[in-house]
């Protein structure tokens, strides 16, 4: 288990090598200065503008700013925001971080709880017309685009019906002795209408994967003998066949993470949370190119350990991998 | 005969028959309904609400929302037809440059696509079309086009792997055939298949993409029409003027089923033929 | 005394195109209390299928057509559902699949595997589940039973997961065993061991068993009585010393001459000449007919089940006493 471990992990490191090689002659060869509005608007301490322009430098050779720009990364340093006066992009995305893994983090939740149970709900009626209508309908909610969707339920439940905030993450005027209780809800309050729209948004593809790896392992021999032995089915669909079905769910797990990203660009936008994505968002109205740039490593980051943590799990709940 | 093997199962049936409603209006509504249908209302003006002579209502410029969908609609799938013919040539090329020629070039190839595909599609847009000062509709439909093809170069290298095997292909080998002959004449077509189930899901995929960069402001810009676009611009409005917003957003969503619901069919119908 | 098991007139049919196929097609059988019945026939007869039918496992789109008696002691196994079903299988009937490893669980224990099967149908507590469990695990033969109830599937041999797979049969204390070709995916010198094994078993147990195999050779001390079957229909019933004696169908008797001999003098292997069809191409009449060396006039009829001695039928013309000119 080790070694694969550490093999896994080197390839992971190399993966993430390459993509940061990728984005940086992506950025390169593209027509245009990524820092035309450079102290357009709001003066930069000169410090900060001579580290962008070494950071970015379009005058220096290629490899020496290729050099300049992974040294910077493995430093942890990704320059600094133009739109915010100079300030180190990395503060910037720590502080947006919390917002994001809240929000991000309960629609991973609703997403694979409501996903896997409808998609062996799906699998244990194959072919009837309660599969196809909750193929239907999950096809809609794949179909929305999430800013849309996120658009609407504002309009219908927030600001027609009134049952849940327009958007932001707390309700500013809570009084300052408000208990730890009166804060929790608040959030959660907040929380309801952005986590049900990314949720809905991706759940799709969780339930795809989970009917179809489901209906698989349904005509199994193993779930053939566990029917012969008299089991509960209820034993048989989730201790049998589903514990079986996993593999690609988990799979899904590592797929899912960009999807969950990119959402969030939309989402909090939209609902005017306080996280990456609306960070990225602003960032890009004000041409904010360090910004831009740095949550697209920080997630490139993100979705290569997505993808690690995937395959461990895997090798985990599967005690035939165990071995090698 | 494709059409018919789709309009044999269900799902398909009705994703043909909303393609088909969506591409009709889409190209052929301005010839079919007479005025004032699709005509902006400089008398009455503004915010009129859907009904007679204007079947979606008018916008925040008088201008009638239906055929303003219409527009961005052609616009919409001008953008996406074209992204994924480019991603579709890119990927089969790639594809199948890495499955037959292996070796380093294949993992050389293969590691790129693995890293490209760890920065999701979004971003990597950003990254490039944040740069640029203004984003002509071509080199839009060239950036989506270009970041879209790493899936489908995985899809094509497992396929041309597997052919390979087969004995036709190592018949013409031993027959002598060139490397190119090889590929074009017995690899391709028979790589097709698998990729028209693939591709056609890609469109409902950019027209999402799409419209998302629109609605951040950095897709199809102004004054060009869009779906996105749209969304975007009328967000203000929504209490007093919600159908503004709505009628685009039905759109995509009535295209994007449309268009996965023939995707998956042909998915089923190629699935079987290979078995 | 009646008997434990009684089939009849039992056909399974599968979607072929715009049709229905049968492959088992008007099987009927019946099994006493504490008898080994063996059911034979090369793959295609059905032999699986009708098994499957007795535990109401035939995968959609499989079904049973009506008309079907299936009873167990008396009671109507078609007429069950849910948990009356739930309580037939494992705890009256058990069964033995062909290949342990497909057929086990590879993320639970072995020792999970039995456990299980025994919490479904006694009011027992994990503990004792497990302890029963390894003791059912020695009694099959698994040696340092405690060890090997806590390692999974993939860990053993072939011979060993057979056994576990025999151990969850019994689990539950059935009192028919179905076996589906038992020892067909294990080594000969394990296959052995196997059937010994279940002899035992069903000695100690006082089992009734169906054994399911294409093998007559598995058949000869095993079994009490020989069913064969060929394209969906019981072709031959004897005993079994009678039916390896004088076997009566022409099937049977080709079946046994394959059968290779250690001793005796050396004659070339024979084999019944031609392929067993496929349910979808079931020629008219007896369907045995294309392959037949005494075929004969009446045999593009279908023939009726003769009886020809106490415990013996046949479904051949050639045992009609009303047809004249019948070859013997």
């Amino acid at each position: 288990m080790n070694s694969w471990l550490i093999r896994r992990t080197l390839g992971a490191a190399v993966t993430l090598l390459v993509a940061v090689t990728l984005v940086f002659f992506l950025m390169r060869l593209t027509p245009g200065d990524p820092l035309s509005r450079l102290g357009e608007e709001r003066p930069l301490p000169p410090e900060a503008v001579a580290a962008l322009k070494a950071r970015y430098g379009l005058d220096q050779p290629l490899p020496r700013q290729y050099a300049a720009f992974v040294g910077g990364l493995l430093r942890g340093d990704l320059g600094a925001s133009i739109e915010h006066n100079g300030r180190p992009v990395t503060a910037l995305l720590a502080e947006r971080l919390p917002p994001t893994l809240l929000l991000g983090g309960t629609a991973l939740l609703l997403n694979f709880s409501f996903g896997i149970w409808l998609g062996v709900w799906q699998a244990s009626r194959h072919g009837s017309r309660g599969d196809r209508a909750a193929t239907l309908l999950t096809l809609i909610a794949y179909a929305m685009p999430s800013f849309w969707l996120g658009i609407v339920l504002t309009w219908a439940l927030a600001t027609e019906l009134r049952w849940f905030p327009v958007g932001f993450m707390r309700t500013p005027w809570l009084p300052a002795d408000a208990g730890w209780w009166a804060r929790l809800t608040d959030l959660g309050w907040h929380l309801v209408l952005p986590a049900l729209t990314l949720s809905v948004s991706t759940v799709a593809a969780t339930v795809r994967f989970q009917r179809a790896a489901m209906i698989e392992a349904l005509g199994t021999d193993a779930v053939r003998t566990a029917r012969s032995k008299g089991l509960p089915e209820r034993r048989v669909r989730w201790g049998h066949a589903w514990r079986n079905a996993l593999g690609p769910v988990l799979a899904l797990f590592g797929l899912w993470l960009p999807l969950l990203v990119a959402g969030s660009v939309f989402v909090e936008q939209v609902f005017s949370w306080p996280g990456l994505g609306s960070l990225v968002a602003e960032a890009i109205g004000s041409r904010d190119y360090p910004v831009v740039m740095g949550a697209t490593l920080l997630v490139a980051m993100t979705v290569v350990a997505g993808n690690l943590i995937a395959d461990l799990l895997h090798r985990w709940l599967d005690p035939r991998l165990r071995a090698t | 005969m494709i059409g018919a093997v789709l309009w044999q199962r269900p799902g398909g049936r009705l994703g043909l028959v909303l393609l088909a409603t969506v591409l009709f209006v889409v190209l052929f509504a301005p010839a079919v309904l007479p005025p004032p249908f699709l005509q902006p209302d400089l008398e009455q003006g503004r915010f009129l609400p859907p009904g007679a002579g204007h079947l979606l209502g008018t916008d925040d410029l008088s201008r009638d929302v239906l055929s303003r969908v219409v527009a961005g609609g052609r616009v919409s799938l001008a953008v996406a037809a074209g992204a994924v013919a480019l991603s579709l040539t890119l990927g089969t090329l790639v594809g199948m440059v890495a499955g037959y020629a292996g070796g380093w070039l294949d993992q050389v190839l293969m590691r790129i696509v693995d890293a490209a595909l760890a920065v999701p599609r979004l971003f990597l847009l950003l990254i490039v079309v944040g740069i640029m000062e203004r984003i002509p509709l071509g080199v839009l439909i060239l950036t989506i086009g270009a970041t879209g093809w790493f899936g489908t170069s995985r899809l094509v290298r497992a396929e041309v792997l597997r052919l390979r095997t087969l004995e036709f292909v190592r018949g013409a080998e031993a027959l002598g055939a060139s490397h190119l002959r090889i590929l074009g004449r017995h690899l391709l077509p028979n790589v097709l298949g698998p990729l028209a189930a693939a591709t056609t899901l890609a469109v409902g995929d950019v027209i999402l993409l799409e419209a998302g960069l629109s609605f951040l402001g950095l897709g199809v810009q102004p004054p060009t029409p869009s779906w996105g676009g749209m969304i975007f611009w009328s967000r203000s409005e929504l209490v007093t003027a919600p159908w503004i917003s709505l009628a685009p957003g039905v759109a995509i969503v009535l295209t994007v089923v449309a268009v996965n619901l023939v995707g998956d069919a042909l998915q089923d119908a190629t699935g079987e033929q290979q078995r | 005394m009646s008997a434990l098991v009684e089939v009849h007139d039992l056909r399974v049919s599968f979607p072929a195109g715009s049709r229905r196929v049968q492959p088992v097609d008007g099987v009927g059988f019946s099994i006493a209390r504490g008898e080994t019945v063996a059911l034979v026939g090369e793959s295609g007869s059905g032999k699986s299928l009708t098994s499957l039918a007795l535990l109401r496992l035939i995968p959609a789109p499989g079904r049973i057509e009506p008309g079907a008696t299936l009873r167990l002691d008396g009671t109507d196994l078609l007429a069950l559902e849910g948990e009356g079903l739930r309580q037939v299988r494992g705890r009256r009937i058990g069964m033995v699949f062909q290949d342990p490893m497909t057929s086990l669980n590879p993320v639970l224990t072995v020792g999970d595997q039995v456990a299980e099967t025994i919490r479904a149908h006694f009011p027992v507590t994990g503990a004792e589940a497990w302890r029963r469990a390894e003791a059912l695990l020695g009694e099959v033969g698994l040696g340092d039973p405690a060890a090997r109830a806590r390692q999974y599937p993939h860990q053993l041999s072939g011979g060993m997961r057979q056994r576990v797979m025999i151990a969850i049969a019994l689990a539950a204390e059935p009192e028919l065993l179905i076996a589906d070709e038992p020892t067909s995916a294990l080594d000969v010198t394990v296959q052995a061991q196997i059937l010994e094994l279940l002899d035992r078993l069903r000695r100690a147990r006082h089992l009734s068993v169906l054994l399911i195999t294409h093998d007559l050779g598995v058949v000869a001390d095993r079994a009490d009585r020989v069913l064969v079957m060929y394209a969906g229909k019981i072709v031959e019933e004897a005993p079994t010393a009678a039916l390896f004696a004088t076997p009566a169908h022409p099937y049977s008797r080709g079946l046994l001459a394959s059968l290779p001999r250690l001793r005796g003098p050396r004659q070339p292997l024979l084999a019944i000449p031609g392929n067993v069809p496929e349910a979808a191409q079931w020629p008219e009449g007896c369907r045995f007919r294309p392959r037949c060396p005494d075929a004969f006039g009446p045999c593009s009829g279908d023939p009726p089940i003769i009886t020809i001695g106490p415990a013996r039928r046949a479904r051949c013309w050639l045992h009609d006493p009303a047809i004249e000119g019948r070859p013997r």
